[in-house]
């Protein structure tokens, strides 16, 4: 797939910035406007598949290629675990909130530094949610070109 | 109100073209129209983040998944449909519904009205009055599936992981032994 017509090429490279932002805004603000984790990832995941889908998965791959995603998939999950560990270790009982209870990072209600560790959440659900979808897609992809599949577990790894 | 059976109708006829269409890449647009119209609906009963969430997974999601992943030459579909079954399935979708409605009736409260305005001691009451206070967070949704009701937002995410790992094992060339003798 070598990507679409020279029209969808220039406007999807434009938007594909503006959709980035986007998710990168409504995962950020979760805690005080409509929004949060999981729609600022697949929003995120979604200027990635614009990307593969105007301009060929090669290029999509060479913006996030498939270790990275892979990574940033793991990474997500992992600090998300930790920060519900961490409440049962400084909090008393999984899942506290001990950022906003103990008062170490208080900050003002409707500020954006507010509420503990619920944006902390927020942006590990989003780079795990995000790095998940784009990892689905591209997988089928790749897998649903053709009758031979010509995905490889080694890809996945390291060179 | 009206707008709920407007949008009702819309959803029932953009399923039934769904179902009744050979074209797969129209049959998804459909319910990408679907989902369109329940996006608009929670728009309406003044449920912003399940709107969001509803037309970017359903509608963008879902398209351009199918887009991306199907094979041009599948998009077609062929075969009749048995009459009878389809007659029997009907029927019985519609004793169930009918069911449904009579028992339903009297306890459910009314489209679109929360349950605490008629059961006062309803957790949502909580979460409403103490939800800032006790979280900070200003974005009383993001308080409950963050704070309150933690554990949901873990099995989501554990689940998104398991379906990854599931799709890379699933989808993957050579099998693990395979991949060893290589290396031998």
């Amino acid at each position: 797939m070598k990507g679409m017509t020279i029209i969808v090429k220039t406007v999807s490279s434009w938007v594909k910035v503006l959709i980035f932002l986007f998710g990168i805004y409504i995962t950020l603000f979760g805690h005080l406007t409509p929004g949060g984790g999981f729609a600022g990832g697949v929003i995120i995941a979604a200027s990635y598949i614009l990307l593969m889908l105007a301009f060929g998965r090669k290029s999509a791959e060479e913006n996030l290629p498939l270790p990275l995603a892979s990574k940033l998939d793991c990474v997500g999950a992992l600090a998300f675990a930790t920060i519900a560990t961490l409440g049962l270790a400084l909090g008393g009982s999984f899942f506290v909130n001990f950022l906003y209870q103990q008062k170490y990072l208080p900050g003002k209600a409707l500020e954006l530094i507010s509420a503990g560790t619920i944006p902390l959440s927020n942006i590990a659900i989003g780079v795990k949610v995000g790095a998940s979808l784009f990892l689905v897609i591209l997988m089928l992809s790749i897998c649903c070109k053709g009758k031979e599949c010509t995905f490889d577990i080694s890809d996945l790894e390291e060179d | 109100m009206y707008i709920f059976y407007i949008l009702l109708i819309f959803m029932t006829i953009a399923a039934i073209i769904a179902v009744e269409t050979k074209d797969l890449l129209s049959s998804v647009i459909c319910i990408g129209a679907i989902g369109f119209g329940a996006s608009l609906m929670f728009l309406f009963l003044r449920a912003p983040d399940i709107a969001i969430t509803q037309i970017v997974v359903e509608v963008l999601g879902l398209i351009i998944l199918i887009r991306a992943t199907i094979s041009r030459d599948l998009t077609f579909i062929s075969g009749d449909r048995e009459f009878f079954g389809v007659v029997v399935s009907v029927v019985i979708i519609f004793v169930i519904f009918l069911a449904g409605i009579h028992v339903f009736d009297e306890t459910l409260p009314e489209f679109g009205t929360p349950i605490f305005t008629q059961v006062p001691q309803a957790a949502s009451k909580t979460y409403i009055s103490q939800g800032l206070e006790k979280t900070g967070a200003a974005n009383l949704v993001a308080s409950v599936i963050l704070d309150f009701r933690a554990y949901d937002t873990l099995g989501e995410a554990t689940v998104l992981f398991t379906s990854i790992i599931g799709a890379t094992v699933i989808l993957r060339r050579k099998s693990r032994k395979k991949l060893e003798d290589n290396d031998k």
